[in-house]
């Protein structure tokens, strides 16, 4: 809560002023979010609280890092944002530290509980479900015209998914079509066609060993994966311990072949966020599928280290 | 096994014999026809496990496909992952029963079950703390590695009864033993809770856990499962009779010469390490230990040897039964093992509580 001084803030508050004065005259903003509610701002917000890390990572991107106030307490990218004040997660979000930073807007993600009693509080709160590719470019849409920067978003959208069609255009050949088995959680909980991960991987090429009528994240029968018996596994840091000595799972081709790859949790971040990174998630996929081509993928040499957050 | 559960049905049915022989004049022939109606259930719940057993070897991740094709994925699927995990629910199922049914006795209280003395909050917050500690720094990672989910359930759920024990200052009163039992339950159940909301990473595991598994059932755990089995069978059928006194009213067992405090300790001991083993393996499952007992009672009057024995079997193929049921209704995907124990058993004892209301209206069923 003290990370800027009283001089800080006139010098930031002097920043605006100028940055306002050169830019054109403040017309309402109004934007329909993802439970259909139209939120209308007087003009282009100045003070923002993000309550989800993607939202976060998509405000940095758009190069309006210094607007964000506060934070979840999972938004740790980019590293700026983790001297910001914490607000807590979805469901103990801290109301009141929240409503002292005097946010022009809120942007949360469309489940967090806190929704409702901040707007009972006069606060306007943008509500965005990012889970899909098709999310992703919607939400960076509504966040261009949230901080007037329709341009860049466009813009950026772009360059994501440039990236991720060149990421796909450069995998050698025997780096397609493989058969990959994504796990999200040791339950064993798979990642679908129909989640995030598996969009990625189909636009790499690669072979879901889990088919679209699952839904984004089935638990599964461990002897179905067995028996799809992948050629990649992906699988976070928090859940890779014990997975080759799991009951008969030393007979898949991944296992025996050492094709396992480990994310570690820096990377299982940019992997489970649908955000303006997922263009490095396409890169991280591709860069294990090459490696996994070539032959055995080594596990990560740095031990499991990960403050609470996300799905590692 | 099968002989001396039935010698201790004759010979101690004199002692429930006061509610369920009609007149003493038939009280020996009654004793007779109870013991051979006990075999009979006996040899016949032995056999539905058996038949289960190769049901469950039949049906995996493609619903119904038995061993038709002779490949070495076949072989491999049928002997490292069907057979362990079918024989681990089946173990699992009867130490939960064994547990419930030591507990009821204990208790003298037809709603005690396994996790009466605060095992599974303790088994939860385990898991949680292990789950919590991994990625704070590399050396709890490592330590938590070696201690594995299982250890950390274990260790848990034996801790909550020790820890329940303290509270209530001994084995001597029951009452006291009950409400420490809620009080750790709902302490550490808030711990496991808190864990959980600080890191949503582990939200998912945890809920796994919660709603118990048996996907991951090898082998070792099958070992594990079947000679802590042996062990409670043992222990608890040897207080047998003591429970059998107990039904009598703690004085008048005592007055028949009961060391009840050894007993207790005993019995307690053999609660905790049942639930302890089965709740490391395959998480919380619900309903079974609750719902056995009171299947076994409902098919006729028995004395504790019988019950015990019974309701182990019965708890073996109810929890068998309904993990063949998650494999098989939405395969491949699996439903929580849990629910479906719960959907089993409590419809089976909500539809006998409907069909004989005058039965079940006292406490303790025909106890």
């Amino acid at each position: 809560m003290k990370s800027m001084g009283p001089l800080g803030r006139a010098a930031l508050s002097l920043a605006t002023l100028v940055l306002t004065a050169t830019s054109a005259v403040a017309a309402p903003i109004t934007i329909q979010d993802d439970r259909g509610h139209t939120v209308t701002l007087p003009d282009v917000p100045r003070r923002i609280v993000s309550l989800l890390p993607s939202l976060t990572e998509t405000i940095c991107e758009l190069g309006d890092c210094a607007k964000v106030v506060g934070v979840d307490r999972f938004s740790n990218f980019p590293a700026s944002v983790q001297k910001l004040p914490r607000l807590g997660g979805l469901d103990d979000t801290s109301i009141e530290a929240l409503v002292a930073l005097k946010p022009d807007v809120v942007v949360a993600g469309v489940s967090a509980r806190v929704i409702d009693r901040l707007e009972g509080l006069g606060l306007r709160v943008l509500a965005l479900e990012p889970k899909s590719m098709n999310d992703v470019q919607r939400v960076l849409g509504k966040m261009g015209r949230l901080l007037g920067k329709e341009d860049d978003a466009r813009r950026l959208w772009n360059r994501v998914d440039g990236h991720i069609a060149q990421s796909a255009a450069t995998l050698p050949p025997a780096a397609r079509g493989l058969s990959v088995y994504y796990e999200v959680d040791a339950g064993p909980y798979g990642a679908g066609t129909a989640s995030f991960m598996g969009e990625i991987l189909a636009r790499l090429g690669a072979k879901n060993i889990i088919p679209a009528e699952l839904g984004p994240f089935p638990k599964l029968n461990p002897e179905f994966i067995v028996r799809a018996d992948p050629q990649v596994i992906m699988v976070g840091q928090r859940n890779a311990a014990g997975l080759p000595q799991r009951p008969g799972w030393s007979a898949i081709r991944a296992v025996k072949q050492q094709r396992i790859c480990v994310w570690v949790p820096a990377e299982s971040d940019v992997l489970v966020r649908p955000g303006p990174r997922m263009s490095e998630a396409a890169a991280l996929m591709a860069r294990c599928l090459r490696e996994a081509a070539q032959g055995p993928v080594a596990w990560p040499t740095t031990p499991f280290n990960a403050p609470p957050g996300g799905m590692r | 096994m099968r002989a001396k559960s039935a010698s201790s049905a004759t010979s101690a049915s004199s002692a429930s014999s006061a509610s369920s022989a009609p007149s003493a004049a038939s009280a020996s022939s009654a004793a007779s026809t109870a013991s051979a109606r006990i075999a009979a259930q006996f040899v016949a719940l032995l056999v539905l496990g058996a038949v289960l057993l190769a049901l469950g070897l039949a049906i995996g991740s493609l619903g119904w496909s038995p061993w038709t094709e002779a490949g070495d994925t076949m072989r491999l699927i049928l002997w490292d992952i069907r057979a362990p995990r079918s024989l681990g629910a089946w173990l699992a199922g009867a130490l939960l029963a064994l547990a419930g049914a030591v507990a009821q006795g204990l208790f003298r209280n037809p709603l005690a079950d396994p996790y009466l003395l605060g095992c599974s909050a303790g088994a939860s917050l385990g898991v949680a703390a292990l789950l919590f500690v991994m990625g704070i720094s590399p050396a709890a990672a490592a330590l938590a590695l070696r201690v594995g989910m299982t250890g950390a359930a274990f260790v848990g759920a034996i801790g909550a009864v020790l820890l329940t024990l303290v509270l209530a200052r001994g084995v001597t009163q029951s009452l006291r033993l009950l409400l420490a039992g809620v009080v750790v339950g709902v302490v550490l159940g808030s711990g496991a809770a808190l864990l959980t909301l600080m890191n949503p990473d582990i939200l998912r595991a945890m809920q796994a856990f919660m709603l118990g598994s048996t996907g991951y059932v090898g082998w070792s755990a099958v070992q594990v499962m079947a000679v802590a089995l042996g062990l409670c069978l043992l222990t608890a059928l040897g207080c047998s009779r003591t429970l059998d006194a107990l039904t009598l009213g703690e004085d008048t067992a005592r007055s028949l010469g009961q060391r009840l405090t050894l007993i207790r300790l005993l019995l307690i001991a053999t609660l905790s390490l049942a639930t302890g083993a089965a709740v490391a393996q395959c998480g919380l499952i619900a309903f079974v230990g609750l719902v056995a007992p009171h299947l076994v009672r409902s098919w006729g009057p028995t004395t504790h040897g019988a019950l015990l024995l019974l309701s182990a079997l019965t708890g073996g193929a109810l929890l068998l039964a309904a993990d063949i049921a998650a494999r098989w209704v939405i395969a491949p995907q699996e439903l929580p093992v849990g629910i479906i124990t719960a959907l089993l058993g409590g419809s089976y004892l909500l539809w006998l509580m409907h069909r004989r209301k005058a039965h079940f209206g006292g406490a303790g069923g025909s106890q």
